[in-house]
């Protein structure tokens, strides 16, 4: 009778236990938020940035967006280049999160005569002290730059005729696609047909040449190839070309992101002011986006950045056009995590055209929705965040418990046991900081940890050092000793 | 007695000891060793079977117990088969391919010979990996260039080894030796691709009366 009250009460309590409701760490799975493990095979996430907003034309009242190809942030205001309508769209963000028109631009004051667009493909908006606010557009089929002031009155244009005849192939049109300008007032440009780098151009608007172009690579194989070509072949356009840049932003620090479709070189890269690549790639891959992949549903091969954002505090965001993913990266290039794909619905993409970053916010256009979908940080995110920012201030201690913070939300996340073998190993801890290096995979670090638990155990225990040696040398020579004696009394 | 019972009970332990034991001496006198292995049969297949297996047992150590410095394994997808086809597969595909070759090319060696040359050669990666099982534990990552140089040097010693055994067991000049060797690469491809080849069209064929089959199936079911 006994046990069977007891069943009976279990089985009640077990039953009403299974009715409560689950609730998974972090804030929900709804954007397939993944980062890689230590093998790189793609792990769940929790959500890292959630969908604050997904905002269509029609919204704001202005009719769709028309495959819109570029979008910059300046301040409050996000200025979008709404290129099939002709047009570019101010909106503004108000601190409540609300957001509201500021203004639709249809032509731009040419000494006061209204001028209009065709087609612009790319806008910047002067964030430095000298120059705030002033304006450039990418009025790409109108193969011109307008330099123009907040008022939109002409400063200065750009055409072909402040090229070098050298500049460009004579068959060739002049088509700017994405702008950025630097706090001295250099105008780099990415430009249909130009496989050279960036055009740059001085404040006044002078070509000053080309910046930044990636290197060729031609691996001994490919030269073998071409070696056993025809001179047919070789005249049939076997060149080896540089890659063509397919976007521009610049970051907070004054560097360029220059994203690539290509395969053959690094397909973002962040260049300084002489155009040479200054990323740091400490990761286990290179940032690419993704580092796995298989051929479901006809989308194939590696990732295809369209964008790059640098954040307030050194991250950056790529843009995937391939998947319609979006990867974030820490300032040593590790992969943090990466959200997003391809569909129509909140927070998915179906044609990636460009990114940027108001703060921590991030806004990703959409060509062919005619859609922003503006990001921002989770709980989680913010956690991940505030843990960077302090290790890379060196607050270790600090950074350990946000780190353990971060693993307790997702045991998932390798870079975390980083963080926390990091701090573990500034703070003198060698033998836990190899357990957590160990569980990243790190050898490189694992092997530092480890050479100094290997000092303090040599320290410690060197006494064993002086037995086992002081054994080796006195112990041979006595057994001789006794040996001898032994035959000798023997033999007496 | 049952016949296994009586198998190893006829077993000469001692024999067998040298026999194994000599793998030794072939590694430091290569020339006059690999010449006494067959010619004086101071060498068994017994003991050239048991080397093989040492050395995909070694293998396997090495690959599990090593630092995880040198040697990251994912234990998810770990496969001790592949190991095993990695030390096997090379060692038939020589062995025959150098066997063809060599009996055009008036070689004394028998296949079995060939296959206790390559395997009395594989005694110094045998040591070394038990070697670098230890030795990883007690150096750090920033010094693993003695760990890779003594993978180096064992990969060297083996090739100089098997130099030597072909040599000696087909009663070669050093040239000859080189270019006969060389030669079994190239028959290995060639084997390699036949095999290939076999499988893909065989498969395609399979696949062929399959769809067949099923066509058939479908059409005599919708009547």
């Amino acid at each position: 009778m006994k046990k069977r009250l007891i069943c009976f009460s279990l089985a009640l309590v077990l039953s009403i236990v299974s009715l409560l409701p689950v609730y998974a760490t972090g804030s929900g799975h709804q954007l397939h938020t993944f980062n890689y493990n230590e093998w790189n095979i793609p792990v769940p996430s929790p959500d890292a940035y959630r969908v604050a907003d997904f905002i269509l034309g029609e919204h704001l009242g202005i009719g769709h967006f028309n495959n819109p190809r570029d979008l910059q942030v300046h301040g409050n205001l996000l200025y979008v280049a709404d290129t099939e309508n002709h047009r570019i769209v101010i909106n503004e963000f108000f601190e409540d999160g609300t957001f509201d028109v500021a203004d639709v631009v249809e032509h731009v004051f040419i000494d006061g005569v209204p001028s209009t667009f065709d087609r612009p493909n790319g806008i910047f908006v002067s964030p430095w002290a000298f120059n705030y606010g002033e304006i450039w557009i990418a009025d790409t089929h109108n193969n011109r730059i307008l330099h123009v002031d907040s008022d939109w009155n002409l400063i200065t244009l750009i055409d072909r005729s402040k090229l070098e005849r050298s500049a460009l192939e004579e068959h060739n049109a002049f088509l700017p696609n994405k702008i950025a300008v630097d706090f001295s007032g250099r105008i780099f440009v990415q430009a249909t047909h130009v496989n050279r780098g960036l055009m740059e151009f001085d404040h006044d608007g002078y070509f000053a040449g080309y910046m930044g172009a990636p290197d060729v690579t031609v691996t001994p194989w490919e030269r073998f190839w071409r070696m056993l070509a025809t001179r047919e072949q070789r005249d049939r356009g076997w060149l080896f070309v540089p890659v063509e840049y397919n976007s521009v932003s610049i970051d907070r620090e004054g560097f360029l992101m220059v994203t690539t479709a290509s395969e053959d070189v690094e397909s973002v890269r962040r260049l300084n002011a002489m155009g040479s690549d200054v990323m740091i790639r400490n990761g286990f891959d290179d940032p690419q986006g993704d580092t796995w992949w298989g051929s479901a549903g006809h989308i194939g091969g590696p990732s295809v950045l369209v964008a790059a954002t640098g954040l307030p505090n050194g991250t950056f965001v790529v843009f995937d056009s391939n998947r319609g993913r979006l990867f974030k990266y820490d300032t040593q290039g590790h992969m943090l995590y990466a959200w997003a794909g391809t569909g129509h619905h909140e927070g998915f993409f179906m044609n990636p055209s460009a990114l940027d970053s108001m703060g921590f916010d991030l806004f990703a256009l959409d060509a062919q929705m005619g859609a922003i979908t503006r990001f921002v940080l989770t709980e989680y995110g913010t956690l991940i965040n505030e843990a960077l920012e302090l290790y890379q201030r060196g607050h270790y201690e600090e950074s350990y418990t946000l780190w353990r913070e971060v693993l307790r939300m997702n045991g998932n996340f390798q870079h975390a046991y980083g963080g926390v073998a990091r701090a573990l190993l500034r703070r003198g801890y060698y033998r836990q900081a190899m357990h957590y290096f160990r569980l990243t995979n790190d050898n490189s670090n694992f092997g530092r940890a480890f050479g100094f638990y290997r000092r303090i155990w040599m320290e410690e225990n060197f006494w064993i050092f002086v037995v086992v040696v002081g054994v080796l040398v006195i112990v041979p020579p006595v057994v001789k000793k006794v040996l001898k004696v032994r035959r000798e009394i023997l033999a007496s | 007695m049952t016949a296994v019972g009586r198998y190893v009970g006829n077993i000469d332990w001692k024999k067998y000891g040298r026999e194994l034991r000599f793998s030794l001496y072939t590694m430091r006198r290569p020339l006059d060793g690999f010449w006494d292995l067959i010619h004086e049969k101071r060498g068994s297949m017994a003991a050239a079977h048991t080397l093989v297996a040492l050395m995909f047992i070694t293998t396997l150590m090495w690959i599990v117990l090593t630092s995880f410095q040198f040697v990251p394994v994912n234990m998810e997808t770990f496969n001790a088969w592949w190991t095993l086809g990695m030390n096997v597969v090379p060692i038939v595909l020589f062995s025959v391919a150098n066997w063809c070759l060599t009996t055009l090319f008036d070689g004394k060696g028998k296949l079995s010979h060939i296959y206790m040359g390559y395997a009395y050669a594989l005694a110094p990666q045998i040591i070394i990996n038990i070697v670098q099982i230890p030795l990883s534990h007690v150096i750090t990552f920033d010094e693993g260039a003695i760990f890779w140089s003594l993978s180096t040097i064992s990969y060297l010693w083996f090739l100089l080894l098997l130099l030597c055994a072909m040599k000696e067991i087909h009663d070669y000049s050093f040239s000859k030796a080189i270019l006969t060797s060389i030669l079994s690469l190239a028959v290995i491809s060639i084997m390699v691709f036949i095999f290939v080849m076999f499988f893909a069209v065989v498969s395609d064929g399979v696949a062929y009366f399959v769809s067949l089959w099923q066509e058939a199936m479908l059409r005599i079911q919708r009547g």
